[in-house]
């Protein structure tokens, strides 16, 4: 049982039952703001509840951080920032020891972090503990490695000038990070920005606080200087907006809705310009061409949607199906949807828990009624999977047609939709037709048909034969209103990055055939 | 570990290192290794020879065969691996900065401080590159899809010198390996020791067999049979300018293997009469003596702007007295002995054409002690540019103090020398750095400080001081195969 923390550890117990993870953590965890490498309450003293949304209880109270708490830790970020500082100082080779170390620590409780992840989301363990602290770690180390390598160039410019440029940090970086996959958004924001030499101020999602928080305190144990990462929870329309209006931020990063995306970047616009990096939803297109190898198509489409109970960015949540394999492909769809196992996240045999809270949960069944309403064949689920906490069946509608509601917007549930199509062109086209452009996915033999397929479509991300690989390596990101500039690989760095360019007169000394330019 | 008896005694091990294994060397012989601070032995080492360097390209070709295990590895896995292994060094870092010191005579805390951390750094760095080795994917005429692959070259031999025995095993292992080649590698006769017992923590830290593979041996045996491999791909050495052209000439006859080279120099080091002399004059100090006066970077021309060049002998040859020589591991010592009888007489017949060419031997002069091979800091000056001791590297404790009055002499002397390795320029005035730096035809250019490297460099020789660069990002291009793969499509679109 967790106890409500106002500067003090908390502790809480695995949930238990038949082959499930049974265990009880004494771990310090801090359920308040991190500013300058100290824990705080919020300075109104208000807290919010974060909740399990595999039963609907509360977990514990967590401090609630809004435009003062924000100015604090601008203040501290800037302090932190400021030239001759540790920080500034510090070899950019130690920058990324430093990372290395927080992926050690990370590693080292990652059991933990799963569990506690596992609790505050609702993802099953066997995936938080497999999938995501994996890849937060690999992330990590990807980016300590880059540290002291993101250089810049000397350049041959006309005239007697020796031409540089500095590759510096922007600044402080405002970062606002979504509940989906709390541990690794925060792993693809500070990754990049630490090694570069940022300094950080980062409100995590109100539903998903604990896991950040707990990093927190592996960032101080590590030994980054105080202020370079300043960790907040709270709510978007008061912490995050006070971030992203903030004149003192150099620079916000947003991961999330399309929606409050908009509203980011208008903040930027009306305050100080600060650089915006937008990741934001997608409604990505799934072509299945009749050539597939049909099993694997199956499963692919269906791990492409129903991945983390549906709430992905890039879920392949439009499935063109070519005409002649349409009718078998729906079948195996359906028939796979209905074996999967929803159940209580800690359960290893799990494969769906619940939507992360009521609000979501509210939305996709409504979402899942305008596709009945609107005449799409509902094939299998549509309702509640469980009498508490916010499961839903996994539900699948045939028959969609892209004018309806679920083919057009952003449903982040369990809900696959399958379109049929003939051509190739048409299904070019109708895969393009959306405001959106995160990722695409093309299943095919012929070597042909992929390149085209995949040179044509509008996205930040397209996989031929497979769905949802990520590496720290690989660029991610969206086309259109899906985002805005690249996280991951060596791309990720120039969102984090200003470059200055350096002239300096040469006057020379030595007659011009002594010196070569 | 299982060892043989004959191939561990404490922490030394003595064997030839194929395939995670230890190995005798095929011949039965062994070679004696020295502690030059005393001339006594300290033991024996398998002698690797041309049947040995073909069981070790054997077991490389085999670890780097497609499908292998190291060829199917993730990049990121083999950047893991050198993180690894420099957390290992790390570990040991006092075992071995005292072996190293046993074995090269380089005095302990500079040991322990200098060559360690750089070893360890070397390692990570480049462990932090193995999955950023980009291709690129290229707008070509035509309706194409043409992409690059930088793939590994493959099985690369590797000679190394006894100055800096730990560190170059790391400049020559960490690249190589983040780039996903298999290794043979060649330690100094004189120097094995260190880097077998790195070999060791090679395979602790999980390197597949064959990826890595020690040869201790002579250069005219094992280092000539390497270098002539029609088994292997890639030629790397560093050492001196003598032996760097039998290796090329070795890879023209045999099979164009590519070939890397890090040889000597003769550095020159500019300071001007508005320098900071404190500075320059200790910076030049350290430039040359450092190490025994064993660096292939030794500032071992200095030229002195005229106003200042009476003061800067003065208070050069009251530095050099100053200096400290004795045992290695003495807290206090600042120079060791050097390599081997055989160098340090090399060293005393420099000093000796010196004097005969009529240098002004202003300190120092003759071998110091009676065991080990010692020799006294020893300064020159009035040394004019044709004397030996002006033309050639004498890699010993020596130091040359020429005079000079304009910028353009002072840059046309420095340039005029068929090395270029390292050079420095002492000023404070901005103009006469930049105009002075970018003249020199020298890798690297130092500005008021001198030996000053880093991991993130790229580092080697114009003329004949070498051939490419190691180091930085340049350090891996001498380790990749550019692979240009095009891919016919049906319909091309921007």
């Amino acid at each position: 049982v967790l106890q409500s923390a106002s500067g003090s550890p908390g502790t809480f117990s695995g949930a238990g039952g038949e082959g499930c993870v049974h265990v009880t953590y004494l771990l310090e965890t801090y359920f308040v703001l991190f500013i300058n490498n100290q824990w705080q309450d919020a300075e109104s003293g208000k807290t919010f509840p974060t909740i399990n949304p595999a039963t609907g209880e509360v977990i514990c109270q967590v401090a609630e951080a809004d435009e003062n708490d924000v100015n604090k830790a601008v203040k501290a970020a800037s302090d932190a920032f400021r030239l001759g500082s540790p920080w500034r100082r510090m070899d950019a080779s130690h920058r990324g020891l430093l990372l290395n170390r927080l992926a050690d620590a990370i590693e080292r409780d990652a059991a933990y972090l799963a569990e506690l992840e596992t609790l505050d989301n609702g993802k099953p363990y066997a995936v938080a503990y497999s999938v995501d602290l994996p890849n937060v770690v690999k992330c990590l180390r990807y980016y300590a490695g880059w540290a002291d390598k993101w250089e810049g160039k000397t350049i041959p410019i006309d005239g007697d000038y020796f031409c540089y440029t500095r590759h510096e940090p922007v600044g402080v970086c405002g970062q606002i990070i979504p509940w989906n996959f709390p541990l690794l958004m925060q792993a693809w924001k500070l990754g990049p920005a630490l090694a570069t030499g940022n300094t950080v101020v980062m409100k995590v999602a109100e539903q998903t606080p604990l896991t950040a928080l707990y990093v927190a305190s592996l960032i101080k144990e590590v030994g980054f200087p105080e202020g370079v990462v300043n960790i907040l929870p709270g709510m978007g329309p008061t912490a995050g907006a006070a971030i992203a209006r903030h004149m003192d931020v150099d620079k916000v990063a947003f991961t999330g809705s399309t929606e409050v995306g908009h509203l980011i970047q208008q903040a930027s616009g009306s305050s100080n310009l600060k650089r915006v990096t937008l990741e934001l939803g997608g409604k990505s297109p799934n072509i299945v061409l009749s050539d597939a190898n049909m099993e694997d198509a199956v499963e692919q489409s269906h791990f492409a949607l129903f991945f983390n109970q549906g709430q992905c960015c890039c879920a392949g949540s439009r499935t063109y199906v070519q005409a002649d394999i349409y009718d078998e492909f729906v079948e195996r769809s359906v028939e796979r949807a209905k074996r999967r196992v929803v159940g209580d996240p800690f359960d290893m045999k799990t494969e769906q828990g619940p939507q992360v809270d009521q609000e979501q949960f509210n939305k996709i069944l409504g979402y899942i009624s305008s596709g009945k309403r609107e005449g799409a064949k509902l094939m299998c689920g549509g309702g509640v999977a469980a009498d508490r906490g916010y499961f839903i069946q996994p539900t699948v509608f045939g028959d969609v047609q892209d004018n309806m509601t679920i083919a057009r917007e952003e449903i982040f549930g369990p809900v696959m939709q399958i379109f049929k199509f003939k051509t190739l062109e048409e299904v070019l086209t109708r895969a393009n037709d959306s405001k959106y452009g995160l990722a695409a996915a093309v299943f095919t033999k012929d070597i042909d048909k992929a390149n085209y397929v995949s040179s044509g479509l509008r996205a930040g991300t397209v996989w031929i034969n497979c769905y949802d690989v990520f590496g720290a390596q690989a660029p991610f990101g969206g086309y259109k209103a899906s985002g805005v500039g690249r996280e991951l690989g060596q791309y990720g760095l120039e969102n984090y990055t200003e470059v200055k360019t350096v002239f300096t007169c040469c006057l020379h000394e030595a007659p011009s055939d002594v010196i070569t330019r | 570990m299982l060892l043989k008896p004959k191939c561990q005694n404490g922490l030394i091990t003595k064997c030839i290192f194929i395939n995670n294994e230890w190995h005798v060397s095929v011949s039965g012989k062994v070679f004696p290794v020295y502690n030059p601070a005393t001339g006594e032995q300290i033991c024996e080492v398998q002698e690797a020879d041309k049947a040995d360097v073909d069981k070790a390209v054997q077991a490389a070709r085999l670890a780097f065969s497609l499908g292998s295990v190291w060829r199917r590895m993730d990049a990121s896995e083999r950047g893991k691996l050198l993180a690894k292994l420099a957390d290992l060094v790390e570990r040991d870092s006092v075992y071995l900065a005292t072996i190293e010191s046993l074995n090269s005579g380089k005095p302990f805390l500079p040991t322990l401080f200098v060559d360690l951390q750089g070893t360890i750094k070397t390692l990570r760095y480049f462990a932090g590159y193995a999955d950023k080795i980009h291709g690129t994917s290229i707008p070509m005429d035509g309706e194409y899809l043409t992409f690059t692959r930088y793939e590994p070259i493959g099985v690369c031999g590797q000679i190394i010198p006894w100055n800096f025995p730990l560190m170059m095993a790391a400049w020559k292992l960490a690249p190589a390996l983040a780039c996903g080649n298999t290794v043979v590698l060649k330690p100094s006769e004189e120097t094995p020791l260190t880097c077998l017992y790195v070999a060791a923590l090679v395979k602790e830290a999980g390197f597949p067999p064959g990826v890595v593979n020690i040869l201790p041996g002579f250069g005219p045996t094992a280092g000539a049979a390497i270098a002539s491999h029609m088994g292997i791909d890639k030629v790397a050495f560093t050492g001196s300018t003598e032996v760097g052209k039998l290796i090329q000439e070795a890879a023209g006859r045999s099979n164009l293997k590519r070939v890397t080279l890090e040889m000597g120099g003769k550095n020159p080091n500019i300071i001007f009469a508005d320098a900071d002399l404190d500075l320059a004059v200790e910076q030049a100090h350290q430039g040359v003596f450092f190490n025994a006066g064993q660096c292939c970077t030794a500032g071992s021309r200095i030229y002195v702007e005229e106003p200042i060049y009476d003061e800067f002998v003065r208070r050069s040859v009251e530095r050099a007295k100053r200096r400290i020589v004795g045992s290695p591991f003495d807290p206090t010592t600042e120079q060791g002995p050097q390599i081997s009888r055989e160098h340090q007489n090399r060293v005393l017949e420099y000093i000796q054409s010196g004097i005969q060419e009529g240098a002004k031997l202003e300190c120092g002069g003759k071998a110091l002690g009676l065991k080990g091979f010692f020799i006294e800091p020893t300064v020159f000056s009035d040394v004019r540019d044709d004397m030996r001791i002006a033309k050639e590297e004498i890699f010993g404790p020596v130091q040359q103090i020429m005079k000079f009055k304009t910028v353009e002499e002072a840059i046309e002397r420095a340039n005029n020398s068929d090395y270029g390795l390292t050079a420095a320029v002492f000023t404070t005035d901005i103009n006469k750095a930049m105009t002075v730096s970018t003249a020199m035809q020298a890798g690297t250019v130092w500005v008021n400080c001198f030996n000053a490297l880093s991991t993130q460099c790229p580092f080697g020789g114009y003329k004949m001081s070498g051939n490419g660069r190691e180091l930085g990002e340049s350090g891996l291009k001498e380790y990749l195969e550019i692979k240009t793969i095009t891919m016919k499509t049906v319909t091309k679109n921007s």
